[in-house]
């Protein structure tokens, strides 16, 4: 009981920071960068459902965000065009409205489809994938592939998605001016409640007979068949609610940050996420959370002070997590929590004392 | 004896070349609890991954109260009602001996009740978990059990998927004495209701708690009946002797 109560405190004391401090404590620029890190924490939450419940380690989470990142990017540029052909298309030398912008116009369309279209296309990956029984590295390696394809991708076609470049340039997001103070404002705040929404949905879904389920079949799945489940559609599943986070995550940086661009989410920024992840504690959700929040924090007051030095630093934290403390920042706070505890003496000690097992154990003669 | 639950013939397993069953016919009758032992490499393992949908067989059939096995995916057989342990158990170490057996229980909850978290106990769980008498266990992680402790685990996890037929992967293998013992008596209450093939090395074991028997040896049965016309029959003796004399005496 008293896990649940501190738990639930937690969580307030967080919210209260969140939603009260935050927003009178940090002028507006920051405000701006700290609705940043918390996009990037919603997908990183996908990737500790993933990742840390699942045992998926999915490297191209950044395929997710840029769909769902593209589908709110297009519907602006539409809005900000009235009618007429987006200005990069102009440039491009386009003169008919591709087909596949067309429904995007619509702003519940295109919101529709920062979910649908990440979740469409886990699941048929995870069908193909999962039910071919591959998984560990080999998945790893395929997601990263279809992430630095997608880059591809989006790169070759300029006219249609706006090259490297992207899109950018939004002057009205849904009737507000993106530079105003209070619209950036009013962007943090719809960002920190779905992170928490999303955070509370996926904290069920882990303590559910579900997660229970999705934690079998990281550490067993091949057992789990016997228990009379598909491991593949639990899977699929799992990785197809990670990719709609991470579309929440694009659609919801498109407005806060004021573009999606390749370069926000080839390789190397799928890799940074993970390894955001892997840093704060990819077990425990909340951990991936912090992770993302932490990292990214960090990469700008560092990048601010040494640029070019970050990458290195990443790199080496991420080596001395994976070697010193392969549960990341929360594993190490639970071990000097369980250990002040012990010392304290107030915690049953961790082994069972060994008791019989069927009650009085007959003595047949051989 | 009734009917027969589990009917295979002519089946035949072939891993690169190398013939691990040459033609098995092998029934089971509902209710029955069956030994099947034969030496290292005699096939029964095979047998067991071939019911159970892990080994596809080259030819044969097994037929599961009408049904025919060959071919269908592991979860699908479970779904029929066969259950079995490995020799190597897998408990989910993370999750507690509740929540492993609760897994277990849940396998025919429609997905989306799933979704729901577990509250209390359910009865199937909890007759499991008195079954195997981990009950003092029951919030600990599978992760602490003893090696003995996680085979009941196993076993009241397939007990909690109220299996038809039940396949034991040589349950007593690494344990104590004490610990065989009570596997016995565990394995007795079991046989009372349900229809249970257990595959075991140690004759021992076999002597105390076996009625009938089925010995395999090169992939092929080489002899069927109760315990003692099985010792007595010199094929079975000669097959054992030529490995340990203490076993086969």
């Amino acid at each position: 009981m008293s896990d649940r109560l501190r738990g639930y405190t937690l969580f307030a004391s967080i919210s209260l920071l969140i939603l009260v401090v935050a927003p009178l404590a940090l002028p507006a620029f920051r405000l701006d960068e700290l609705a940043k890190y918390l996009c990037f924490a919603i997908a990183a939450l996908g990737i500790g459902l993933a990742w840390g419940q699942g045992g998926m380690l999915t490297l191209g989470q950044g395929v997710f965000f840029g769909l769902g990142g593209y589908a709110m990017g297009m519907y602006l540029k539409l809005h900000d065009a009235g009618g007429d052909l987006p200005d990069f298309m102009v440039w491009s030398g386009v003169e008919k409205l591709p087909a596949l912008w067309g429904p995007f116009g619509n702003p519940v369309v295109a919101i529709g489809a920062v979910i649908v279209v990440p979740v469409a296309i886990a699941t048929l990956l995870g069908v193909l994938v999962f039910r071919q029984r591959v998984r560990g590295a080999y998945f790893a390696i395929l997601t990263q592939a279809l992430a630095a394809a997608f880059v591809i991708l989006l790169v070759g076609q300029q006219g249609l998605t706006g090259g490297t470049n992207g899109l950018t340039n939004f002057y009205d997001v849904f009737g507000r001016d993106p530079e105003a103070e209070s619209t950036q404002r009013g962007l943090y705040f719809v960002t920190a409640i779905v992170l928490g929404v999303l955070y509370l949905g996926a904290r069920q879904l882990v303590k559910s007979r579900f997660g229970r389920l999705l934690v079998a079949v990281r550490d067993g799945e091949d057992r789990v068949r016997f228990l009379g489940y598909n491991p593949a559609t639990v899977k699929t599943i799992t990785f197809a609610v990670s990719a709609g986070m991470a579309g929440i995550a694009g659609a919801l940086f498109v407005p806060v940050v004021g573009i999606i661009s390749p370069s926000l989410l080839g390789v190397v920024p799928s890799l940074e996420l993970v390894v955001a992840v892997a840093v704060g504690g990819r077990y425990a959700l909340a951990g991936a959370i912090l992770g993302a929040v932490a990292m990214n924090y960090a990469k700008t007051a560092f990048s601010e002070e040494w640029a070019g030095g970050w990458l290195y630093l990443q790199g080496a934290l991420f080596i001395l997590v994976m070697t010193l403390a392969p549960r990341g920042a929360v594993g190490v706070y639970q071990q000097a929590r369980d250990a002040l505890a012990r010392r304290r003496g107030d915690r049953p000690p961790p082994e069972p004392e060994p008791a019989p097992a069927v009650k009085t154990p007959k003595e047949v003669p051989a | 004896m009734s009917e027969a639950l589990l009917e295979i013939r002519g089946l035949e397993v072939v891993f690169d070349g190398f013939r691990a069953l040459g033609g098995v016919d092998l029934t089971v009758g509902a209710g029955e609890l069956r030994f099947l032992i034969g030496p290292n490499g005699a096939g029964k393992t095979t047998l067991i991954d071939v019911i159970t949908g892990l080994t596809r067989p080259a030819s044969g059939t097994v037929r599961f109260a009408g049904t025919e096995l060959s071919g269908q995916k592991e979860h699908k057989i479970v779904r029929l009602g066969i259950g079995r342990t490995f020799q190597t158990s897998v408990v989910f170490e993370e999750l507690t001996v509740v929540e492993n057996l609760d897994l277990a229980a849940g396998f025919r909850r429609p997905l989306p009740t799933l979704l729901r978290q577990r509250r209390g106990v359910s009865d199937t769980v909890a007759t499991a978990l008195d079954t195997i008498g981990l009950g003092h266990l029951a919030d600990r992680p599978a992760g602490v059990l003893s090696h003995g402790q996680r085979q009941w685990l196993e076993i009241g996890m397939l007990i909690a998927q109220q299996p038809r037929l039940l396949l034991l992967d040589e349950p007593v293998a690494g344990m104590s004495r004490d610990e065989r013992d009570r596997t016995g008596e565990l394995l007795t209450s079991i046989a009372k209701d349900h229809t249970v093939i257990v595959v075991e090395h140690d004759m021992e074991f076999l002597r105390r708690y076996a009625s009938q028997v089925t010995v395999l040896h090169e992939g092929k049965v080489l002899v069927e009946g109760d315990v003692a016309a099985v010792q007595a029959d010199p094929r079975v003796q000669e097959v054992y002797l030529g490995r340990t004399r203490e076993e086969a005496a």
